[in-house]
């Protein structure tokens, strides 16, 4: 036991003494907060108004077209010919005009309305310009075809409220369940990274001592278990002090970048710049605004999931780095022989993901509960179901049986790549088949 | 004197092949042991049991009077395998603190030795460099110390000259002595049979397998006499011919003979006395153990390890 600590304690100091260590748990973060910081500073930046002049000549708009936030500016111009607009726009008075001429009908679809600019418009602008026209637009339609007015219109449209409930008088509903979806996703998608960053790192580890030729030397007072033991247990204590810095710089940003752009959390809800915040604002919305989402995320069980997120992460890390360890430890020279060889391990990991997409959705379907019971792919999908809470998403049965699986299932793995392991560090200049391996693992003594 | 090494039939099969195939001997403390065999007659086999790496499939280990328990004793023994192997970025003064470390050693203990031999091998300088940055000899060097360092009761030294300069080497191989002289027992793997000659007190020679030579230096050697002699006299002799020897190679007052069966030296002697010859030299021709090696191995397809077959 003494002797893993030292192994361990070994794996852990070298790894966390290289500037790439300091570069990768602080750069990394600082760098994507900065250049996100950057982006939106620029965005901010460069917002300024984007003038149009709007000749109105069939009077389709009758003067509603008004600046709401100042960033489009409508000024309806009358009597004035394209070139005098024209020339208005090489003067750079107006950014853009709109001539509507008098034969314009609103009623008939095919006319469309042409938007003239100097430079050629951002997309943004024109999602903006086009969504304000249209709005007004189709107001006008409606009062024209229906005699409706626009409000009448909403107050018909509204639709009233379905709350889905569960049995056990949870009421948060809809909203809950999206951020369950979301926590479920990151939390998944976490664990699956760590498995194969920190797993990759084992067996690269264990290809290192093996083509150093620096295993015999060690193998010669520790035993190949202790040696494979105190690998896996450095780098994963390694892994466990990263994400904390992670967590804790992530936390920590995030309560600084508002302080130093205060209009920040406003531009980066009004400004989404990228798809996938699109996609984000977009499902918070959905879940009933913004203001719902506290409300929302204290339905969530925090520390239920960190609790479990630790316990998932230290599980599958050890259930998948002994594997790791095993394949490093038959490879010989050659790196590539590594990437056949690892194949049969990444499935598994890569099929949870795939289940954990699913059970993200549905937390109670038969193959969310085989993916969260069956040890390889239990630590993935579990966190999608935990997301959804206890008993919502999984029953504390199932919970604690995953949780008996996944340390029977680290044991025997263990066991099995302890065998491999120790056979394979010591093999030089043949290359190992899976056959050969098995036949290691299986072998009596 | 006790002996510090005892194997009885010893056995290791792998899947193949029979790596070690009954092996016996026995290594008294303090000595300087050869063994000696071809590329592949099972040797690293037979040392990765004597270090605990492998069990052996049958036979028994006895170390210095007891069963042979490898997580216990593995402190008592220092292996330096045939490929070196250290870490190579790490810096080279935590990485024998590391090794001395798994040996079992505490870490004020393992400080002062590698203080001693780093002084001794003229090595102070070298405790924050990285082993990347030494060349062979020097990491070989640097091997030898993490080896010895623990004070082993046995050492295993397989092939410890190679890529060394003879100055390293002779610094090596006093080194080896002096641990000999302290009661250290050393087994030496090598195929450089003057290295063996020289330094070995006893030697095993291992083929296929099976131990096929054992004894000390001088045993093997009279063992596989031929009975050459080689005589050298003042003039050139009459004649040269008698029935008590033959002629194997003669250059003018030089002569190599191989005395004859039921014939003894003196009666060489005998002959050129009576002939009136003035005797130079005479000396017993012993065969090396190079040409021994060489006569044993040669011809007797020496690999235990078997590939399969082409079809």
């Amino acid at each position: 036991m003494n002797k893993i600590l030292l192994i361990a304690k070994r794996e852990f100091l070298t790894r966390v003494q290289k500037k790439t260590f300091l570069l990768t748990t602080i750069g990394l973060p600082l760098l994507i907060f900065g250049l996100y910081a950057l982006i939106i500073f620029f965005t901010v930046k460069n917002a300024k108004d984007f003038k149009i002049a709007v000749a109105d000549q069939a009077n389709i708009f009758k003067g509603a077209l008004k600046d709401k936030d100042g960033e489009i500016i409508f000024s309806f111009v009358n009597n004035t010919s394209k070139d005098s607009l024209d020339k208005q726009l090489k003067s750079s008075k107006y950014d853009a005009y709109i001539l509507v001429p008098s034969s314009f009908n609103i009623a008939e679809n095919k006319d469309s309305l042409h938007i003239v600019s100097a430079k050629s418009v951002g997309f943004l602008t024109q999602e903006k310009i086009e969504r304000r026209i249209n709005k007004v637009l189709e107001e006008n339609k409606l009062l024209l075809g229906l005699n409706v007015s626009k409000d009448k219109l909403d107050s018909l449209q509204h639709t009233n409220e379905i709350i889905f409930a569960s049995v056990t008088g949870d009421t948060k509903g809809s909203e809950k369940s999206q951020v369950s979806y979301i926590v479920g996703l990151i939390s998944g998608f976490l664990i699956y990274i760590i498995l194969f960053i920190y797993g990759t790192m084992v067996m690269r580890g264990v290809m290192e001592e093996k083509t150093n030729r620096i295993a015999e030397v060690i193998i010669s007072s520790v035993k190949p278990f202790q040696l494979m033991m105190g690998k896996i247990l450095g780098i994963g204590s390694v892994g466990l002090i990263q994400f904390l810095i992670w967590i804790v710089l992530v936390m920590g940003l995030n309560i600084l970048l508002p302080l130093i752009f205060p209009d920040l959390l406003h531009q980066m809800q009004s400004q989404p710049i990228q798809p996938g915040m699109v996609a984000a604002t977009n499902a918070l919305q959905n879940s009933g605004a913004t203001n719902h989402l506290s409300a929302a995320l204290s339905g969530v069980n925090i520390p239920l999931i960190l609790g479990c997120f630790v316990f998932y992460f230290l599980g599958g890390y050890f259930l998948y780095a002994s594997l790791f360890a095993a394949v490093g430890s038959t490879v010989n020279e050659d790196p590539q022989d590594a990437q056949s060889l690892v194949l049969p391990i990444t499935m598994p990991i890569i099929f949870a993901m795939v289940i954990m997409m699913q059970a993200v959705n549905e937390p109670n379907s038969p193959l969310a509960i085989f993916g969260s019971l069956f040890p390889l792919t239990s630590p993935i999908v579990m966190m999608a179901r935990i997301a959804h809470g206890v008993p919502d998403g999984v029953t504390v049965l199932q919970l604690v049986l995953s949780m008996v699986f996944l340390v029977v299932g680290f044991i025997a793995t263990t066991w099995f790549a302890g065998k491999i392991y120790r056979t394979g560090i010591l093999m030089y200049g043949k290359k190992v088949t899976w056959k050969e391996i098995m036949k290691w693992a299986f072998r009596k003594g | 004197m006790n002996n510090i090494l005892e194997l009885q039939n010893l056995q290791k099969y792998f899947a193949t092949q029979k790596a070690v195939d009954d092996i016996s001997f026995t290594i008294p403390q303090g000595n300087i042991f050869g063994l000696l065999g071809p590329n592949g007659a099972g040797k690293t086999t037979l040392i990765r049991m004597i270090t605990g790496i492998f069990y052996p499939d049958s036979g028994n280990i006895i170390f210095d009077g007891k069963k042979f328990d490898a997580l216990n004793d593995c402190v008592k023994i220092g292996y330096m395998p045939e490929e070196r192997g250290l870490y190579k970025k790490m810096k080279i003064g935590e990485q024998v603190l590391y090794l001395a470390q798994l040996k079992g050693l505490s870490k004020a203990d393992a400080l002062q030795k590698i203080k001693f031999w780093f002084e001794r091998l003229e090595m102070e300088s070298w405790w924050n460099k990285k082993v990347e940055d030494l060349s062979k000899g020097m990491s070989q060097k640097l091997q030898f110390v993490t080896t010895v360092l623990h004070e082993p009761k046995l050492i295993i030294l397989d092939e410890p000259f190679s890529g060394l300069d003879p100055v390293n080497a002779n610094l090596i191989k006093d080194e080896i002595y002096g641990l000999a002289q302290r009661g250290c027992t050393i087994i030496f793997s090598t195929h450089r049979m003057e290295q063996v000659e020289e330094i070995c007190d006893q030697i095993v020679l291992v083929n296929l397998g099976k131990k096929i030579l054992d004894g000390t230096v001088q045993e093997v050697k009279q063992q596989f006499k031929e009975n050459k002699f080689k005589i050298k006299l003042t003039e050139i002799p009459a004649n040269a011919t008698n029935n008590s020897f033959t002629i194997v190679d003669s250059k003018a007052n030089e002569f190599v003979v191989k005395i004859n069966e039921g014939f003894k030296s003196n009666d060489l002697l005998q002959h050129f006395l009576q002939q009136g010859c003035t005797i130079e030299s005479f000396n017993e021709m012993l065969p090396s153990l190079n040409e021994i090696f060489i006569d044993l191995v040669e011809g007797t397809k020496s690999t235990t390890r078997a590939f399969q077959k082409v079809n």
